[in-house]
């Protein structure tokens, strides 16, 4: 927790509303994100009981399952969900385009646009990645075979949340983690995991505060919670009755009919609130301009789209239960990576995000008040270029002289610390050698250096590319791991008869 | 009755005493350094009731198709004498699968005391004796002794609770293996490729450790080494998406530290209830705003965490509104660890600190609050 989203929280409760922490949207948003809210039956091993699933705000539409304890009627959950989502994704498969990997040696195609999926909180995310488990080692054949699309579903959900897990990716994104990392509210982060109190907080309806909307969105009798866990109180009293009724109406054509409805109707209400406030956490996001390395980023997510769109394709297995130790290993390498440079990405594309740094003194801004745009330095092999600038910065300077800072404004630059001066007033002189980004020759092209009275960041965070860690290969397992691990047909495929008491898996 | 006892008896009032069980002995960890709870829990007072009295009711609900499937599950785990659940407990323990065992039902139809003392006579019986009487199933290993494999269900425990004799009827099993007892506690909640929900497997495993150690005294009170009970429990749960139990060893030796150290502050109630008001009642029959009223003078520790863990949490919560404390303690320590908000504002709205100790903290707030208006582009 950094001092000034604290900070943020704790103003939120003095104005009661909620507080910006940052200035642009962190995220991609989809055009036409699909919105997917599940919910799921207490008590069982991820168990769908209902969904409200669309891409525009007046199209939700309503699964049900009438008896979610039933195989059959979970994988027929499983299809309809398929139904929507698989062409959904699908649609994302028009157009490609071309371009150039590993310094130009090699050309590639990616979807100009990939899919984006919404749920309310982390245990949604949780959900679909049971869902997928469940579903994707199903088989269309044998004793207990089940529609094509429904393993299918399995690997694109796998897919969407394993992508989730990485920093900065914005292809399946749970609405109260979005919306978090915008706004600061006046409660705590386990408060904040509830959708509607946390919208209460951000947008409290008329003239409520946004600690009295946030209590009675608490109220499960007046908002349902946002799943996928469902009210206590509504299971009891509603739910057990209803879903007994449809179960005691038999073969009875009407009195099912009949059951059904009731069933629709009260799981309707309990998903429709949620499905609204996705709509309106979506437009709150949409109101925020994104941030300039957005696109950048979202093009990781396109690539990721891409490569697992063709994997499908050319028939590649699903993903495994679980990693084996070099894939592990490499993994959670590059979620690190991705980790820290989503950090140093948002502090470049947004100035608050940059205060958290400045407040720690990894980065200042400062006024230029001298500038020496031609100096060059002489004592090497070969003169040259190395301008300095002066800067006065009220900010807490702790950077070392001799460390290399980048300026989100300028970062193609690198700037050497030469001296650092506290003076009066609290107020620090930074001197700083610039080299980069200034022509060839031994004049800076106009523009290029800082000029006096610019008003500039200087930061440690670099954005400059770090290349990754090497690891073994899958034959090289060491030994200290488990050694290489038994051909991947034996490890990736499940028991291909499950036994006869499985429901699910 | 000691005059501590008199005490909590009297905070209590008329309403009978909350009867305690593995859970909320489990709670009591969750909160130590609150006073208000340790001193309510320690009189027993029925903190449901309280909350609701006073408004703020709580919101730990069960639904019934949980409590459906953990008993449906447990049922078909216990079936066949234990059969299945011998077989699963064996495996996991690495000792060779028992050709049979006894299956005790300790459950039933006594009263307390007497089922207490049952529990404690066959459990102890089984360490020395040779198979133990009173069993239902009378082909044991014919070796017999202390070798022999036994199960015993719904063994009725006792704890000492603040000086209070709580008893737990917990739907476990404790199976004598190898000479040894272990705690075998069915939860209905899935294990999908090893893993478990953490919280859930957290909460399981406070609470197997709070039988552990309750069977741990029981053998102590015969004259038997305690260490007979094993710290590492057997969980058994239904793998991946099946009703197929498996079982997992959890080794609860820190749970035991946490629920002892826990269980010893609140036998040393008489030195809390120095810091509380002589004419402190508690009773839910009283009225609603005398109830209010008389709880402010019992100092509480509110935190976020305890939405989850107490009963009383949403009054807590409202009455220390304004507090730091409320946004979760990794907010407070990030604000220098300052209690009141407005303290904090009015700090970073550039006050000058009336603790020099705080003038570091002042320092970093008045930053804080000048590095965010200057990126919101709004005066500071
Ligand atoms: S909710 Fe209140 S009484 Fe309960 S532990 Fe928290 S602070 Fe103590």
């Amino acid at each position: 927790m950094s001092t000034l989203r604290a900070l943020a929280a704790a103003q939120a409760v003095a104005a009661g509303v909620a507080q910006p922490v940052a200035t642009v949207r962190h995220l991609h948003l989809a055009t036409r994100p699909l919105v997917l809210v599940p919910l799921a039956l207490a008590g069982e091993a991820n168990a769908p009981l209902a969904a409200m699933v669309g891409s525009a705000p007046g199209q939700g539409r309503l699964l049900v399952v009438p008896q979610p304890r039933n195989r059959d009627q979970r994988f027929a959950f499983a299809a309809e969900l398929a139904a929507v989502a698989l062409p959904y994704f699908d649609g994302y498969r028009a157009g490609t385009e071309t371009i150039t990997v590993d310094r130009g040696r090699e050309v590639r195609q990616r979807y100009l646009d990939a899919p984006q999926v919404l749920v309310p909180n982390p245990a949604g995310v949780t959900f679909l990645r049971l869902l997928g488990r469940a579903t994707r080692f199903r088989r269309v054949d044998g004793d207990y075979p089940v529609p094509p699309q429904v393993p299918l579903l399995g690997r694109w959900l796998t897919f969407l949340t394993e992508r989730a897990e990485r920093p900065g990716s914005s292809m399946l994104v749970a609405m109260t983690q979005a919306l978090t990392l915008h706004w600061a509210t006046g409660q705590s982060a386990v408060e904040d995991l509830h959708l509607p109190a946390l919208l209460g907080w951000i947008a409290p309806p008329g003239r409520m505060s946004g600690a009295e909307a946030a209590a009675l969105a608490e109220d499960p009798a007046v908002c349902p919670p946002a799943g996928p866990a469902t009210d206590p109180e509504f299971d009891n009293r509603l739910l057990a009755p209803a879903i007994e009724a449809y179960a005691a109406a038999g073969d009875d054509e009407a009195a099912r009919a009949e059951a059904y409805a009731e069933l629709e109707r009260l799981l309707r209400d309990q998903l429709t609130p949620t499905w609204e406030l996705m709509w309106r956490g979506v437009g709150l996001l949409r109101a925020l301009p994104p941030g300039a390395r957005v696109a950048g980023r979202w093009e990781g997510d396109r690539d990721a789209f891409t490569a697992h769109a063709e994997h499908v394709d050319g028939g590649g297995a699903p993903q495994p239960r679980r990693d084996g130790a070099v894939a592990a290993a490499a993994r959670l390498h590059r979620l690190e990576r991705a980790a820290a440079s989503y950090a140093v990405q948002r502090a470049y594309d947004d100035p608050l995000v940059m205060a958290e740094h400045r407040l720690t003194g990894e980065a200042f801004v400062g006024e230029v008040v001298l500038a020496d745009p031609a100096r060059v330095d002489d004592s090497g092999k070969r003169p040259v270029l190395r301008p300095r600038i002066q800067l006065v910065t009220t900010d807490p300077v702790l950077v070392p002289v001799g460390a290399a800072l980048s300026s989100p404004a300028r970062s193609g630059q690198k700037a050497r610390v030469v001296f650092v001066t506290p003076v009066a007033d609290g107020k620090t002189e930074v001197v700083l050698e610039l080299s980069g980004g200034m022509g060839r020759g031994l004049t800076a092209t106009p523009g290029s250096v800082p000029e006096v009275g610019e008003r500039l960041c200087y930061t440690t965070l670099s954005e400059a590319y770090v290349p990754g860690g090497t690891f073994p290969t899958v034959e090289e397992t060491p030994w200290t791991h488990g050694g290489p691990p038994t051909p991947v047909s034996a490890v990736d495929m499940p028991d291909p008869d499950p036994a006869p008491d499985e429901e699910w898996a | 009755m000691t005059s501590s006892e008199q005490r909590l008896a009297t905070i209590r009032g008329d309403t009978p005493p909350r009867r305690h069980n593995a859970r909320t002995i489990a709670a009591l960890t969750g909160n130590p350094g609150c006073t208000r709870r340790a001193v309510l829990d320690g009189a027993g007072v029925d903190k449901p009731l309280l909350a609701e009295r006073i408004g703020f009711p709580a919101r730990f609900g069960q639904s019934r198709f949980a409590i459906t499937r953990g008993n449906v599950f447990e049922a078909q785990v216990k079936a066949d004498g234990g059969a299945e659940l011998l077989r699963l407990v064996a495996e996991r323990l690495g000792v060779p699968v028992p050709a049979a065992a006894s299956w005790t039902d300790l459950g039933g139809r006594d009263d307390v005391t007497g089922r207490e003392e049952r529990s404690a006579a066959l459990l102890t019986a089984a360490l020395t004796g040779p198979a133990p009487t009173g069993t239902e199933t009378p082909q044991a290993d014919p070796a017999g002794g202390t070798d022999a494999a036994a199960l015993f269900d719904h063994p009725l425990l006792g704890l000492d609770v603040a000086g209070r004799r709580v008893y737990l009827e917990p739907d476990l099993v404790a199976a004598r293996l190898g000479g040894r007892f272990h705690v075998v506690e069915v939860k209905s909640f899935a294990v999908i490729d090893g893993q478990a929900d953490p919280a859930k497997l957290a909460a399981a495993a406070v609470q197997s450790a709070v039988y552990v150690l309750a069977l741990r005294e029981l053998l102590a009170a015969g004259g038997h080494d305690p260490r007979l009970v094993s710290h590492e429990v057997v969980l058994v749960c239904p793998a991946d998406f099946t009703n197929r139990p498996v079982a997992h060893l959890i080794d609860v030796r820190k749970q035991l530290l946490v629920v002892r150290r826990q269980l010893d502050r609140m036998d040393q109630l008489d030195v809390l209830l120095t810091g509380v008001p002589a004419d402190f009642t508690a009773d839910p029959a009283d009225d609603a705003t005398a109830l209010v009223d008389s709880l402010a003078r019992v100092r509480a520790n509110y935190a976020p965490d305890c939405l989850a863990s107490c009963e009383l949490a949403y009054f807590c919560r409202h009455e220390a509104g304004g507090q730091t404390g409320t946004l979760g303690r990794p907010v407070r320590e990030a604000l220098g660890g300052i209690d009141d908000i407005d303290e904090v504002l009015a700090l970073a709205g550039g006050d000058h600190p009336a603790d020099p100790e705080r003038a570091e903290a002042a320092a970093l707030l008045r930053t804080a609050a000048r590095l965010r208006a200057d990126a919101l582009g709004t005066p500071a």
